[in-house]
């Protein structure tokens, strides 16, 4: 896409945006409330919840212009970007937000959309890969999920492996951890809904990520959202991308299964 | 209620004895269970109003992040996950209390609430906090003081 065609196309999305994202916000707001599995979104205060509706106020849009930027910025020895490949991400990205992880035959582990990013930097455009909470890696995660908004998060567990990883993410989600000696389940299946301390807690689901969380005042992946909830009950946290962060993440995707895809959502 | 102390020498296990079950690990003041179960007998003497300042403190008890302690209405924020603690001192006597913060598993093994004296069993707890205990004896007593404190009625 060309500089100037792309600025006439952000500011025609803006203002139709506008407009879908308050009817998208509204049907995730109803189908997070009215069935037992619900989104972080409606837990939100009122002021966060109206921050992450509005494409102008939700500062998550920062990284996503940062990602929609590299997606036509050709990089690496191949001479390509993802645009070559992929053409027009609200066509082909559309679908990605709500179907990842996915069976990667080749690591035989579940890949996220982090980790499908930086497979192609490496194999397809021969570009070194983003790290992990970098503006470029959150930006373009945040792009691809924002262009499938609103889809039912639907993980498929037929290929590979991929029943034997959620159900070790079931063993992690489950098992006590940490000097305070406690599991996830502990604070998102026991409690959500009630206060600890000043923090409404809420059923841990992970269909708003990435995140900009306003204590963070940055955009943020999952895998810093589950060290922050180990460091906090002093457990050791696992590398960004481990295999132990995978499984949880694939096996919170089959919890969260029909939440709307959110990313990039705004939270406290 | 003292157990003989030709087990005192076994480190880090629960020996069952007659009169109760001693604890003791490494570095931890030894204590005893009875059957309730409570622990009837001090670790060292407590202070209530230092008590209080340790259930406040979100690096010590950091109670209030699951309780709700109506006796402290300068803190702004008092959790929703255990029950409000307003007249436990009336209800629980200091055993129980003791009991249910050196290590509450021993009443209840599904609780979220930690154990706030205990070192073993724990997974993969942080490096910077491995063989260390959430409170020291001297602290879990001042908590116990404060608690014995707390016997209702209290406007705020
Ligand atoms: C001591 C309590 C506690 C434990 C244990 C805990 N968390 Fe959290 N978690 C929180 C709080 C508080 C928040 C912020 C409020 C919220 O969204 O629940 C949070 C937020 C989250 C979120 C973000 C939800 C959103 O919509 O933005 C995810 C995902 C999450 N936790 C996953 C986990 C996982 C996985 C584990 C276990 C490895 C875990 N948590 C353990 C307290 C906890
Ligand atoms: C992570 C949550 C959590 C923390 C932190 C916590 N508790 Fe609890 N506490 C609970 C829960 C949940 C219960 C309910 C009983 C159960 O689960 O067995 C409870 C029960 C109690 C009871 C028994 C109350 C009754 O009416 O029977 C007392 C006393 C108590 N807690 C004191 C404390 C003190 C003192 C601290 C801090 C040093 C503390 N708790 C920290 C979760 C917590």
């Amino acid at each position: 896409m060309k500089r100037t065609l792309m600025g006439v196309a952000a500011a025609g999305l803006m203002a139709f945006g506008l407009s879908a994202t308050a009817a998208e916000m509204k049907a995730i707001d109803k189908a997070s409330t009215t069935s037992a599995v619900r989104s972080g979104f409606s837990y939100a205060i009122s002021e966060t919840r109206e921050m992450q509706t509005d494409d102008i106020q939700n500062p998550s849009f920062l990284w996503v212009d940062i990602g929609e930027e590299q997606w036509g910025t050709v990089d690496g020895e191949a001479g390509k970007s993802c645009e070559s490949c992929h053409g027009n991400a609200a066509d082909t990205m559309a679908n990605v937000g709500s179907t990842y992880p996915v069976w990667d035959p080749a690591t035989k582990k579940p890949m996220n959309v982090e980790l499908r990013i930086n497979k192609c930097r490496a194999e397809n455009m021969k570009a070194k890969p983003w790290k992990y909470e970098s503006d470029e890696l959150l930006g373009m995660t945040a792009y691809i999920k924002s262009v499938g908004r609103g889809k039912p998060i639907h993980v498929s567990l037929k290929d590979g492996d991929m029943e034997a990883w959620s159900k070790k993410g079931e063993q992690f989600y489950y098992q006590r951890r940490g000097l305070l000696d406690l599991s996830c389940a502990h604070c998102h299946e026991q409690n959500p809904g009630n206060l600890i301390r000043a923090e409404t807690l809420s059923q841990g689901q992970t269909n708003g990520f990435p995140t900009y969380r306003l204590k963070w005042q940055k955009l943020g992946s999952l895998h810093r959202r589950f060290r922050g909830c180990n460091n906090n009950i002093r457990a050791e946290p696992y590398a960004y991308g481990s295999d132990e962060y995978l499984a949880l993440e694939t096996y919170l995707a089959q919890r969260g299964a029909n939440l709307p895809v959110e990313g990039p959502s705004v939270r406290k | 209620m003292k157990v003989r102390s030709i087990f005192g020498a076994a480190l880090g296990i629960a020996l069952m004895a007659a009169a109760g079950t001693q604890v003791q690990a490494a570095g931890l003041v030894k204590y005893t269970v009875v059957e309730h179960p409570s622990i009837p007998e001090s670790l060292t003497k407590g202070d209530p109003v230092r008590g209080r300042a340790a259930v406040i403190n979100r690096q010590k008890g950091n109670c209030l992040a699951c309780h709700s302690i109506p006796e402290i209405p300068e803190e702004q924020f008092h959790g929703e996950v255990g029950p409000v603690l307003d007249d436990v001192g009336s209800r629980m006597s200091a055993g129980e209390i003791r009991m249910r913060i050196v290590d509450p598993k021993v009443i209840n093994p599904e609780t979220a609430m930690p154990s706030f004296y205990k070192l073993e069993g724990l997974h993969r707890v942080a490096k910077k906090w491995q063989g260390k205990t959430i409170l020291s004896a001297q602290e879990v007593e001042d908590v116990v003081a404060y608690m014995l404190t707390l016997k209702g009625s209290y406007s705020n």
